[in-house]
Parts: structure tokens; C-alpha cells; sequence
């Protein structure tokens, strides 16, 4: 049986369910929630029809640009933290054998689907006073008492460098098996040491997925909605947060709307951004 | 070199699983403290997921959420799959694009927009929403599973069936559906534990009607704190393990995880 082109409305019969439900439960809420983000928001919670700028107008405020810019530096530091962590570990995980290799992607995979609510329990409880990390360290003698180690950045960052690490593993994981593990072998066969082969031919030959996976992880980093509520202050909340306190707790669904349509706007840009290099790295 | 290389896994290891063996201390603690080594031992607080009236609910409107939005999610996604690759239409492409837009874009985008249909339509905080919502959201698992799939069917066995007379109907039961069966699958598996684990979409949605555990958790974590909390969190990993570790038995892991992520870029 070949691939035909469908002959009859029939032949598209299949296509009836998926279609519909995607372009309901997808497209219309996508629809209705960029037209919300021009409505008029009432007191008391309420919106009204309207076509106003008012929402996207209060982005120019310093708190806005606070907030946004805070985000996006936090999700650039988790991106870079994970690459330069996952890309040594993938290469290695990439030439174990296949047993240890399943072993570790179902573990990867294990904890890449934890819920973000799980992962900021976890961490609170890891770097609290009673229970935590700090108990170790008075027990060594590098510390007097135990102390609480969050709400801080660094609480932040570790908990979203963790829930992005196992995400980062799994989109180099493809690329680095792909690799012709022929171009290490010549590297050590003229006599580079394993280090300097590392870097100066997988980094080079992986440079395109490398740059690409960074704005993968950017974008995932990008949504990141609790951890930064459970393990951080209010100054380090980010758009993502921002976006569900004014929909839930304020009421204000044509600001939180506005929010949202601008984060699809950076990151549909970035997606385009990465389509653009993977294309380049065909060509090249 | 090779202790190098021993002290990086294990480095990585301990810093994927130090939170976890931290949490699994203190969900066997005795009495109702968070400490560290746990003091005492004791597994009431595992029981306490299925005998306390409000976790046992939770737990049941998970797992119930769970099952019947993955199931969704491949009812979506085995048709739309299926045509893609039985016919010629390059413009159906965009359906999959669509369905795997919500899982690339940041979740909180999928979940305002879900908020602000349910409550235009007024439907908001139904329970079945929320199944319709993580079905949308999920949707893309089961979709990259499954195109994999399609494409690993050897054509040439399509065409013998065809040949001998069989329509599209029986063909699809006899050849294709044992031939994808591992990727149906292992995509509603993907969908089934990741729905177990989203807490926006489900909040923003049914949050104030439905109590899933993800929601349980996080207010838990908010208004008093209880070592259930810990020993959901285990449970969680634990399944989530043994599901995996089952896709990987009976399917091709590393070659399922190849596809899906140069799908996805």
C-alpha cells in the first residue's frame, strides 16, 4: 500500500477527532487568552470586552523590566550551569555499555518527571535547618549550628539547575551517540590526552547542538513556576510566577494574559533562533 | 582517568539523588517531625496515603486524572499519526505542529490559556476539564512515540496485506497495531506519569474544585507541614521508576529517547 493523497471526505475521516479536539481545547484558549490581554479589567476581578493597550502599557514600568530581567538572567544561568555539567557526563554516559546506559536514562527520566512541586520540597527539606545538608557540615566541624540555607538564590538556581540537568542529559544524549566515535579515536591516536581531546574536537563538532540545546534548556528554565515561590524571596520571582500570582491571587487576567503573550513571543523567537542553527548545521 | 571519570557519575548521581534520599529518611520518621536522620522508624506514614480521608481522595483523583487523560492523549494522537502516515498531505503537518506546540511552550502558557477558555465558556473548575487539559498538554508523547513508530513499519508488509485484499480496517488491526503497540504504549505511559506530576495546568484549571496530589503537596507545603508529604514523594519516584524501567524492557529506550529529542528540536 502506498502513501496516496486522500480521494473522498472519508479519506479524511481519521483526521476528524485529533484536528478538532487540537483546534478547541489548543487554538480557541490560545485565541481567547491573547483577546483577554486587550480587554478592560474591572474591580472586583471582573474584565469586559474592550481593545486596550493598558495591559501591555504597565510593561514599561521598573518593576516589570525587575522582574524580566531577573528572569531571563536566572534562566541563562541555569542554561549554562546544565550544558557545562551534562555535556562531560552525556559524553561519558554515551560510552558505557547498554545495561548502564538504560539503568541511567530510566533514573534520568525518573527524576525529570518529578513534579516541580516535588523538587521544591525536596530541596527545602534538603537545605532546611532540621533535616538538612547543614547538619552534615556541623558533624564534620565546618559549622557551628545548623542554619536554614533557604529562601536564597542559591536555592533557587540549585533547584532549577536540578529539575533542568536530567532535561539537558536527554536532548544531548541523541546527538552525542550519533557522533562518529571515530573522531576521538583519532585525536587520542595522534596523542592528545582524553581532556584535550574533549575540547578541542567534541566541543567544536558539537558546537551547533550545543548552542541549540542552551536555548532548549533557556526556554525550560523560562517555566519554571514554583521553585522559585517554594526556595526563593519575592525578588527572585519570574514572569512565570508573575503570570499565575496575577491570574489567581490578583484577579487580573488581561495583565497576566499580556504577560503570557509575551513570553510565546520570546520564546517562539527563540524557537525560530534554534531551528535556524539546527539548519545551519545541516548545511555545514 | 577512570577514577576521574568514576568520581563524575557518582558526583552526578549524588546530586540527582541526595533531595530523594534525604526526603526517603524523613518519610519514615517516627513521629511527626522533619528530621534528618529520621528519628525512629516507622511506615505509618506510607499508610497514611490510603487510610487519611483527604491524601487517599487526592491520590484517587491522580491516579483517575492520569489514566483517562493519557488515554485521551493516544486517542488524539493514534488517528492524527496514522493519517500522517498513510497519506500524502503535507498540510496535516500542522496539526502536528499543534500538538506538540503546548509541550514546548512554557507550561504556565498552556494553563492561562486553558483558565481563560474554561472560564469564558463557563465550564471552569468542572473536574473533566482538567482531563481535557493534560490530554492537550500530553498530547505530544504519545504523538513523537507513536510517529517513531510509523515510521519503523517495514512498508513492504502493508503492501503484501494490501495485495492479498485486505481494506485499510483490517489491515490496521492485523499488521499496524501489533507492529506500533510498543510505542502506543510507551507514549501512554510517558502521558500517564507526567499527568500524575503536573500541578499548573491541573491548578489552574480544577485547583479550587479538585484536590490532585501535586496540588495536595504544594498546600500541604504551605499551611503545615507532615511526613505524607515525604512518603508521596517517594511513592511518585518509585512509580515513575518502575514504569520506565518496564518501557525499557519491552522497548527500545535509548533509540525511544534518539527520536523523541531530535523531534523536539
Amino acid at each position: 500500500m502506498k502513501r496516496e493523497p486522500p480521494q473522498s471526505i472519508a479519506d479524511y475521516g481519521p483526521l476528524f477527532f485529533p484536528a478538532g479536539m487540537l483546534l478547541i481545547f489548543f487554538v480557541v484558549p490560545f485565541g481567547t487568552m491573547i483577546a483577554v490581554s486587550f480587554f478592560q479589567r474591572q474591580e472586583g476581578g471582573f474584565y469586559t470586552p474592550a481593545f486596550v493597550f493598558s495591559n501591555y502599557e504597565r510593561f514599561l514600568t521598573a518593576f516589570f523590566g525587575g522582574v524580566l530581567g531577573f528572569s531571563l538572567m536566572l534562566a541563562v544561568t541555569v542554561a549554562i550551569c546544565c550544558v557545562v555539567l551534562a555535556l562531560p557526563f552525556t559524553y561519558l554516559l554515551s560510552r558505557l555499555t547498554r545495561r548502564l546506559q538504560v539503568i541511567w536514562l530510566v533514573g534520568l527520566l525518573s527524576v525529570l518527571s518529578l513534579s516541580e512541586v516535588i523538587i521544591g520540597f525536596a530541596w527545602s527539606t534538603l537545605l532546611s535547618r532540621t533535616a538538612g545538608l547543614s547538619n552534615l557540615l556541623v558533624k564534620i566541624g565546618l559549622l557551628e549550628q545548623p542554619v536554614a540555607l533557604f529562601p536564597s538564590f542559591g536555592a533557587v538556581l540549585t533547584g532549577m539547575v536540578y529539575q533542568a540537568l536530567p532535561y539537558t542529559i536527554l536532548v544531548l544524549y541523541p546527538a552525542i551517540v550519533r557522533l562518529d566515535p571515530t573522531l576521538m579515536e583519532a585525536a587520542r591516536t595522534l596523542g592528545s590526552s582524553p581532556i584535550r581531546a574533549f575540547f578541542n574536537v567534541l566541543v567544536p563538532a558539537l558546537r551547533n547542538t550545543i548552542m541549540a540545546t542552551l536555548i532548549m534548556v533557556f526556554i525550560f528554565a523560562l517555566g519554571s513556576y514554583l521553585l522559585p515561590q517554594i526556595l526563593g524571596r519575592p525578588q527572585h520571582w519570574t514572569l512565570s510566577v508573575l503570570i499565575t500570582d496575577q491570574a489567581i491571587y490578583q484577579s487580573n487576567m488581561p495583565f497576566a494574559a499580556a504577560m503570557a503573550v509575551f513570553l510565546v513571543l520570546v520564546t517562539l523567537g527563540l524557537v525560530a533562533l534554534t531551528l535556524l542553527i539546527g539548519r545551519k548545521g545541516e548545511k555545514a | 582517568m577512570n577514577w576521574l571519570k568514576r568520581f563524575y557519575f557518582l558526583l552526578i548521581g549524588l546530586f540527582l539523588s541526595l533531595p530523594l534520599i534525604v526526603v526517603a529518611g524523613v518519610s519514615v520518621n517516627a513521629k511527626q517531625t522533619l528530621a534528618f536522620p529520621p528519628q525512629g522508624f516507622s511506615l505509618s506514614w506510607y499508610g497514611e496515603i490510603f487510610t487519611n480521608p483527604e491524601w487517599r481522595s487526592a491520590l484517587i483523583a491522580s491516579v483517575v486524572l492520569a489514566t483517562t487523560s493519557a488515554a485521551l492523549a493516544v486517542l488524539i494522537a493514534l488517528p492524527l499519526s496514522w493519517f500522517l502516515w498513510r497519506r500524502i498531505a503535507p498540510w496535516a503537518n500542522i496539526f502536528q505542529i499543534l500538538g506538540i506546540a503546548p509541550f514546548t511552550l512554557p507550561p504556565v502558557i498552556t494553563a492561562l490559556g486553558l483558565l481563560t477558555f474554561w472560564a469564558t465558556t463557563g465550564f471552569y473548575g468542572q473536574p473533566w476539564t482538567a482531563v481535557i487539559g493534560h490530554a492537550i498538554f500530553f498530547v505530544t508523547l504519545p504523538l513523537v512515540t507513536l510517529s517513531l513508530g510509523f515510521s519503523a513499519i517495514d512498508r513492504s508488509f502493508v503492501e503484501a496485506a494490501a495485495t492479498m485484499g485486505a481494506n485499510d480496517r483490517t489491515i490496521f488491526r492485523t499488521v499496524v497495531l501489533p507492529l506500533i503497540l510498543p510505542y502506543l504504549v510507551s507514549g501512554y505511559a510517558f502521558a500517564f506519569v507526567l499527568s500524575l506530576n503536573e500541578y499548573i495546568v491541573a491548578y489552574m484549571t480544577v485547583g479550587f474544585t479538585l484536590e490532585t496530589l501535586p496540588i495536595k503537596i504544594f498546600n500541604a507545603l504551605r499551611y503545615g507541614y507532615t511526613p505524607t508529604m515525604a512518603s508521596v514523594t517517594i511513592l511518585f519516584v518509585f512509580t515513575a521508576a518502575v514504569i520506565f524501567s518496564l518501557v525499557a524492557k519491552f522497548g527500545d529506550l535509548p533509540k525511544l529517547l534518539g527520536a523523541m529529542a531530535s523531534d523536539e528540536s
